[in-house]
């Protein structure tokens, strides 16, 4: 089935929709009817057919209006995108994986042609056609990492290896669930992830940290991150906070299944095989909870899920000012029963 | 006055170990302030720290001038400001070669200042040593407008350059040497929390 493309907006009017196939392949973040941290990575890609674990870098109906949301953001906000001199390389090792990748995964979309270093690139949604020398960044409009980013769904944030740690050195941030790339930029692992509560007593990072440091070439994982967002925006940066924070408070009883939506983050780890770098795209996912509540299975678990929330990670993942409206809607349907092992929705 | 000590309630907050001599090595020294003292403790272990090095003070009221001056370090550089002192920190900084120590008290907003511009410069970490004293007043980046506030002693606190009313997030960023704030009353403008006086 050819992929039919959205006309929608994440700002503004917010005519973001979820078809009911987009719906149905959502990548539901509880595998249980309880949540806690853990570091729950498996192997990527790989997972039924049409759902956005089987390519290495998923492209859905919201391709094109996703990238052109990231241009406006880019317009505003040059500093969303930065690379420290030593990254140009893993920027090349990004542009080349997500090429070979979405070549061969989605070739009606996608077609790259290579001789040698003489590239040539076609992205038919965007309407682009690039010929470029690869390795040669004045061959290219901009620099490779702001390249491809600028043309795949999702955050990027790529990891510079040494001193037995990772450092954020350069990304693409736009779709970000508040967290700040001009600030976090330049820090190791456990600098930039100083603000999330009650993990480092349980030693999610060490561990977190120790398995990606053990990651070989050629290897990529995945997990599954959420939180919760009103309104379906993209960017609800720190820098724009002021901006975005008033639409928090417009939650109600009639609104709440249109307005709150499920942030989901598909997370994977990349080993680069030039740089070394780890590469860490973090693509989001969007349903707001009536689409949600269209799969029993799901309904009945988010309202578990979110009424026995620890209050600590309610508050961080920011929304205990609307937990008691979104818990009251999502009890009409939980009906008790029990919900099966795993994240698929029952057949 | 001894080291600072802190709440334990930014754990980003960076640890100033104080200043420990690493001999005659070259060296520069910069402190503000009461800083001054963490800099006389030091030469009381070992004089021999001063045989190569460049001593630059900001004093901001504080009376440690002429005590520095006699202590007879190679170059003795009193400044009226950071600002002030930065054509001739760049120089220093630019020209020290492998093996040179750099040992900056007083001021939280002094040292994340400088010693992120050390690393910018190439300066390895573990040749930067620090030592807290004085003023508790700490270094905010606005998260909006990117303006630094220096010397911020209340929670939440205005922003010098943009107006917003800030809150400090668990948050330090040593490449910019400041701390993270955010907007207090982002979702209900106008509703701000009382004022608190920020004690250690």
């Amino acid at each position: 089935m050819t992929l039919q493309f959205n006309d929608e907006t994440f700002r503004g009017d917010y005519s973001y929709f979820n078809t009911e196939r987009a719906i149905k392949r959502l990548p539901f973040p509880f595998d249980r009817d309880e949540y806690m941290y853990s570091v729950n990575i498996e192997a990527h890609p790989g997972g039924p057919k049409g759902s956005p674990f089987e390519f290495r870098f998923d492209v859905d109906e919201h391709y094109i209006s996703e990238m052109k949301d990231r241009a406006i953001t880019l317009d505003d906000d040059p500093l969303r995108c930065q690379s420290l001199p030593h990254m140009e390389l893993a920027g090349w090792d990004l542009l080349e994986i997500i090429m070979v990748s979405k070549a061969e995964d989605y070739p009606d979309l996608f077609t790259l042609h290579r001789d040698g270093n003489r590239w040539h690139w076609i992205n038919r949604p965007l309407g682009i056609e690039q010929r470029f020398t690869f390795l040669d960044p004045t061959t290219l409009p901009c620099g490779p990492m702001e390249y491809i980013t600028r043309q795949t769904q999702g955050d990027f944030a790529l990891l510079h290896e040494r001193d037995g740690n990772l450092w954020m050195d350069a990304g693409m941030v736009t779709s970000q669930a508040d967290w700040s790339l001009d600030f976090d930029i330049g820090m190791n692992f456990f600098e930039w992830h100083a603000p999330v509560p009650k993990a480092k007593q349980m030693g999610v990072f060490d561990k977190a940290l120790k398995f990606l440091l053990a990651m070989q070439q050629g290897q990529s994982y995945r997990r599954l991150n959420w939180t919760m967002t009103v309104n379906p925006r993209l960017d609800t940066s720190p820098e724009n906070y002021h901006k975005w924070g008033p639409e928090k408070r417009t939650i109600t009883p009639e609104n709440v299944g249109r307005k709150q939506h499920l942030r989901i983050e598909l997370q994977s780890f990349w080993r680069l095989p030039r740089s070394n770098a780890i590469a860490f795209p973090i693509r989001c996912y969007l349903a707001c909870l009536e689409d949600i509540c269209t799969q029993p299975k799901w309904g009945r678990r988010l309202h578990r899920v979110l009424r026995d929330i620890d209050p600590t990670l309610a508050e961080y993942k920011g929304f205990a000012v609307n937990q008691e409206t979104i818990v009251n809607y999502l009890s009409q349907f939980d009906d008790g029963a029990p919900t099966s092992p795993g994240i698929f929705p029952d057949a | 006055m001894p080291n600072t000590s802190f709440s334990p309630s930014i754990e980003s907050r960076p640890t100033y170990a104080g200043l420990v001599p690493q001999g005659a090595a070259p060296s520069i020294m910069i402190a503000d302030a009461e800083g001054a003292e963490a800099i006389l403790d030091l030469v009381d272990r070992d004089a021999a720290v001063l045989d190569q090095a460049h001593l630059i003070y900001i004093p901001k009221g504080a009376q440690f001038g002429s005590k520095l001056a006699e202590l007879g370090a190679k170059g003795y550089h009193e400044e009226a400001s950071l600002d002030a002192a930065m054509t001739l920190i760049n120089r220093l900084l630019g020209a020290a070669h492998m093996g040179t120590q750099l040992y900056l008290a007083g001021s939280e907003g002094m040292m994340g200042r400088i010693s992120a511009l050390a690393l910018s410069l190439g300066l390895p970490l573990d040749a930067i040593q620090m030592e807290h004293r004085g003023s508790i007043g700490r270094p905010m980046q606005c998260v909006h407008c990117k303006g630094v506030t220096q010397d911020v002693t209340t929670d939440p606190f205005t922003c010098s350059h943009c107006g917003l009313t800030l809150f400090v997030r668990d948050h330090f960023s040593r490449r910019l040497g400041v701390f993270q704030a955010v907007c207090v009353d982002a979702e209900t403008p106008g509703v701000i929390p009382e004022t608190q006086e920020i004690t250690a």
